[in-house]
């Protein structure tokens, strides 16, 4: 009991350090990072890390890592079905599984193995063609039958008188989740150790451009002089661009997921069913982590309309009766940037040093240490890096799309 | 849930509808003389404003009819309805009949 000497919380160990500081914006960068999500802080750190940049300041116009790598739903995987996708997927995967070690901080990744879901005779030759292409990229990945599935999690129905029967699944062992916030925190610290600047509460307002280079970004907290801009903005890239005059095929729709109350662990690994749009994991403290489908219109608004959650719950509960007694204990949405081909865009932009990296639609935050990688690379050399050589603007044009509708897995 | 006005039902449940994307998208003239960034931007590039948007939407659970709608993408609000080939209101109509 406290005493009058001893205040409450007195016996609570202090608070941590700040894992970076809040700078002010200097007037000249190498390189400037619009965006301080996942993606702007991973490119940050590989910049540093393999090419030796430091003066970098990444532009956050909210709060760090509070946009989409906030509200993300955390899956980890690489079983894409085309060549492009699977090199660079693995490629963040591979360096997922190094990453706590490379960041010194713990990141909870677990790879506790992904079932993507099929309901119908069209999904088992999807999906099969899927594990066997995947095979051939290296990438680990077995089609399991019904009674396979439920080995493997034993909270899913695989009984046939079901709206959508199980009728088997992909599976890939090495897929995982992570927590999330510590990506982002140990991906800061170690950026701002090496002399980064992150910059918080800067919205970028405009550009300076001189001919085809963009000479200056002006932001709410002042205008900066700038080497190269890096856009990392997910969502509002469109925003952006728009005011560069540059078009893009990106259309920015709400996509929600939500959490049940924390439940003992009756979930084992991670499920994906393409067809009732939905896909489940329990996370380490024990909430249901769901993620639906994008919402059809076009949306800034960081929310979401209901009946697409109720769509979701009502498939849920069908795959996983035990489902229908936990409670919901919030929902949320992020704005995603979604392609033609469910594929990224990264690369060039008309303007010579501006780079973009955007598109990743439903399925960013797998890719944030592999983009990182090959961006920050992308931007060192002036020249897309080969794993995303493949996702430039300009296969619109030329037609090389890389179709990823079936194994993004969520319904774009 | 959300009520949107269609042009000939009058309100109605949002989850009738179907989005069709932006509005007044037209085939080219001259199909012929595109060049492939022509054909681009005619097949895959569309505005994405974060504000007010003309649309195409479908009541497709309903009259199963087409037609255009100003729309906020940013907080979601109906600026106005109108039938193909009508100019778009530009009135706050719609706004009340929110639930």
């Amino acid at each position: 009991m406290n005493t009058a000497t001893n205040p409450p919380g007195a016996d609570l160990p202090e608070h941590p350090d700040f894992l970076w500081r809040n700078p002010e914006p200097r007037k000249n960068y190498d390189v400037v990072i619009v965006g301080g999500g996942g993606h702007g802080l991973a490119t940050a750190h590989y910049l540093v890390k393999n090419h030796g940049i430091t003066n970098v300041a990444v532009l956050e116009k909210g709060w760090l890592a509070g946009g989409n790598m906030a509200r993300n739903t955390t899956l980890i995987r690489s079983n894409y079905l085309w060549d492009e996708s699977a090199a660079i997927y693995e490629h963040s995967l591979k360096l997922w599984e190094g990453l706590e070690d490379d960041l010194g901080y713990p990141i909870l990744f677990s790879q506790r193995g992904v079932l993507n879901l099929a309901h119908t005779e069209q999904d088992i030759r999807d999906s099969v063609r899927r594990v066997e292409a995947n095979k051939l990229n290296g990438i680990d990945a077995e089609w399991l039958g019904p009674e396979e599935v439920k080995r493997i999690c034993p909270i899913v129905n695989i009984s046939a008188d079901i709206r959508y029967p199980v009728q088997g699944a992909t599976y890939q062992p090495r897929a995982g989740i992570a927590k999330h916030d510590y990506v982002a925190w140990g991906f800061a610290r170690r950026v701002d150790e090496a002399g980064v600047d992150l910059i918080q509460d800067c919205e970028v307002t405009g550009f300076t451009v001189d001919g085809d280079r963009v000479t200056g970004v002006r932001t709410t907290r002042g205008d900066l002089g700038c080497g190269t801009v890096a856009l990392c903005a997910a969502g509002h890239t469109s925003v952006l661009l728009d005011r560069l005059g540059v078009r893009t095929p990106l259309q920015s729709h709400p996509l929600q997921a939500l959490v049940s109350e924390l439940l003992e662990p009756v979930h084992p690994t991670i499920v994906m069913s393409n067809a009732v749009h939905v896909y489940v994991s329990q996370a380490h403290k024990g909430e249901l982590v769901m993620g639906a489908g994008v919402d059809s219109y076009n949306g800034y608004g960081q929310r979401g309309a209901f009946h697409i959650i109720e769509r979701q719950m009502a498939a849920a509960v069908e795959l996983f009766p035990v489902f229908a007694r936990a409670h919901l204990l919030r929902s949320w949405a992020g704005i995603v940037d979604v392609t033609p081909d469910a594929s990224p865009i990264v690369g060039h932009t008309p303007y010579e040093n501006v780079f973009v990296n955007a598109g990743w639609g439903t399925g960013g935050f797998k890719a944030t240490p592999g983009i990182g990688w090959c961006y920050a690379h992308t931007i060192a050399h002036g020249e897309p890096h080969p794993y995303v050589k493949p996702f430039s603007l300009d296969r619109f044009t030329t037609g090389a799309l890389v179709d990823e509708h079936g194994a993004a897995a969520v319904a774009h | 849930m959300q009520l949107i006005h269609c042009p000939w039902c009058g309100p109605r449940e949002e989850v009738e509808f179907h989005y069709g994307g932006q509005a007044e998208i037209t085939y080219p003239e001259r199909p012929a003389e595109l060049s492939d960034q022509d054909w681009a931007e005619y097949v895959f590039y569309r505005d994405n404003p974060k504000g007010p948007f003309a649309e195409r939407w479908s009541h497709s659970a309903g009259c199963r009819r087409w037609f255009n709608a100003l729309r906020d993408t940013h907080t979601y609000r109906f600026l106005g309805t109108a039938k193909p080939g009508e100019p778009l209101p530009n009135t706050q109509r719609n706004t009340e009949v929110r639930v």
